[in-house]
């Protein structure tokens, strides 16, 4: 349904009440649309997630967990049977642990990983809130995730949680700079901060999308996005080899759950950030000339399912990358970030300056 | 000139990029997962499982308590009394195998001049209490009466061999 009409027909059953009360409900609906999809998406990723590492093992990942029995949905019920037992384990709270901020360490975290997505827009009018300076919105949310991660590991009193949150901090730090960097060249090619008009100014085919333009700089923004959230090859936050299990080490049951959700949570967005700023968002890749076959014709045209496609590819991605490379050292970690990512976004962001100015067309887009 | 070389390949990816083709393919290998209780591996007829105390045919038990096993035994989990029966025989009064304390080397098996203690195929057994893991003569006769076929066979096998 097209979102005006949904709109139009919550004015009909829904008209009685007051204004300002509609608009609260209104928003309250639509957060509702979002954060529910997004919690089961988290739900079913650690199964993907499982299943994918797996077969790069050549095994079979989990199968036994089914609804009601049925052989072919094997291991579909096991998100499930995971979020059942953690909830109802207990709540340990350590004795040297400082309570309050031990118990609101995995909210903080929680909370930017969802609240980043009321800018993301998931079609052309599809978006919670269409702020002008939806890049800045989402550059502050990712940058608070990392609180969680300090906060919890200075509040659990524990030498491998504090071990665990500096190097987390650290390295954060670090990749934001890159990070940003690297955003800043898509606001010079797409002469704004807005994420909607990020995407249109990527409208043409597949090739005018950032990641050509700019692929340094896609490349430096997805990997530090990689670092960013914790996953391998970057996870020294966690390090089960050396410190236990770094910044969580102390948390049982739902505040484990709530570190385990930020941190999928973290990955999607990253992956629908990636998606809207180096791979035209909801645009679909093949030519617009197709959107007009009869039947099949919005499957092929633009639309919210090649956004949610694409994530589900860089999320692949992550996948990919953590089944394959060993965690690095945390030298070589500070080496990449500083010695390595700084200086390539810095020069090719001169690039990018350079050929806007000039007016060359792949970077300038004159629309 | 080999430092450009390197400095190209790290800054190409190049064998990231290799890396993940490897595990990229290895996706689609077929799975080597064996799901256990419907699918099992094969076993060796030299299989160390459960342990048994064999008869003969006639049905008299083949133990002479020598306790060859008993002083063979590197985790000193076999317990052995013995007496004259009333026949004049030496037997066993009492032959107890802590299956907590043993690393089933086989060794016992090795050392019986009769070929009665053994190891069977048999692994797929439990305990509620430590005591259900204490095996008995009585336990270890019923389970040479149990695998007998299985023991038998597998001896056979192993003949030439020993």
């Amino acid at each position: 349904m097209h979102p005006s009409a949904a709109t139009e027909l919550l004015h009909h059953t829904l008209g009685f009440l007051p204004s300002p009360v509609f608009a609260v409900t209104l928003i309250l609906l639509k957060i509702g649309l979002i954060v529910l999809p997004l919690m089961g998406a988290v739900a079913y990723l650690t199964l993907v997630e499982r299943k994918i590492i797996g077969y790069m093992q050549v095994r079979l990942g989990p199968n036994r967990v089914t609804f009601f029995g049925i052989k072919i949905l094997g291991g579909f019920g096991q998100p499930i049977a995971d979020a059942l037992k953690l909830l109802t384990k207990e709540i340990i709270v350590p004795t040297g642990a400082s309570t309050f901020l031990f118990l609101v360490a995995p909210i903080v975290a929680l909370v930017p990983a969802l609240a980043a997505w009321a800018v993301v827009p998931f079609g052309g009018e599809l978006v919670l809130s269409n702020i002008n300076a939806g890049l800045l919105y989402v550059l502050a949310l990712t940058s608070l995730g990392v609180y969680g991660i300090i906060i919890a590991g200075w509040a659990s009193n524990s030498k491998y949680a504090f071990l665990g949150a500096m190097r987390s901090a650290a390295q954060i730090v670090s990749y934001e700079i890159a990070m940003g960097f690297a955003l800043v060249g898509v606001l010079i090619a797409s002469h704004s901060l807005n994420l909607g008009q990020i995407v249109e100014a990527q409208r043409g085919n597949v090739f005018t999308w950032f990641w050509l333009p700019l692929f340094p700089l896609f490349l430096i923004y997805f990997i530090s996005g990689v670092a960013e959230t914790n996953r391998a090859p970057f996870d020294v936050s966690e390090g089960e080899s050396e410190i236990v299990a770094g910044f969580h080490v102390e948390y049982a049951g739902m505040g484990f759950a709530l570190f385990f959700l930020a941190e999928y949570a973290n990955m999607i967005l990253i992956s629908a950030l990636t998606s809207v700023m180096f791979f035209g968002g909801w645009m679909s890749p093949l030519p617009a000339s197709l959107a007009i076959t009869p039947v099949i014709g919005t499957l092929l045209g633009d639309g919210i399912h090649w956004f949610v496609f694409k994530i589900f590819f860089f999320l692949f991605c992550f996948l990919w990358f953590r089944a394959t490379f060993p965690r690095y050292r945390y030298d070589q970690i500070m080496r990449l970030g500083w010695k390595v990512f700084l200086p390539i976004t810095i020069v090719w962001l001169v690039v990018v300056a350079t050929l806007v100015i000039l007016r060359v067309p792949p970077w300038f887009n004159a629309t | 000139m080999n430092a450009v070389v390197s400095y190209l390949k790290s800054l190409t990816l190049i064998e990231l990029v290799k890396g993940m083709g490897l595990t990229g393919r290895y996706l689609f290998a077929r799975k080597i997962t064996v799901q256990y209780p419907e699918e099992k591996t094969p076993q060796s007829p030299r299989f160390r499982g459960l342990h048994a105390l064999r008869r003969y045919p006639n049905g008299e038990e083949r133990c002479i308590a020598c306790k060859l096993c008993e002083a063979v035994c590197p985790a000193l989990a076999i317990t052995i009394e013995s007496e004259p029966r009333a026949d004049g025989t030496r037997r066993t009064t009492r032959y107890d195998i802590d299956l907590s304390k043993c690393i089933f080397c086989g060794f016992c098996e090795e050392s019986c001049p009769v070929d009665s203690i053994v190891e069977t195929r048999h692994f797929e057994y439990h305990g509620e209490q430590r005591s259900d893991l204490i095996m008995t003569k009585e336990k270890l006769l019923a389970n040479g009466d149990r695998f007998e076929a299985q023991i038998a066979a597998d001896r056979a096998a192993e003949a030439r061999y020993r």
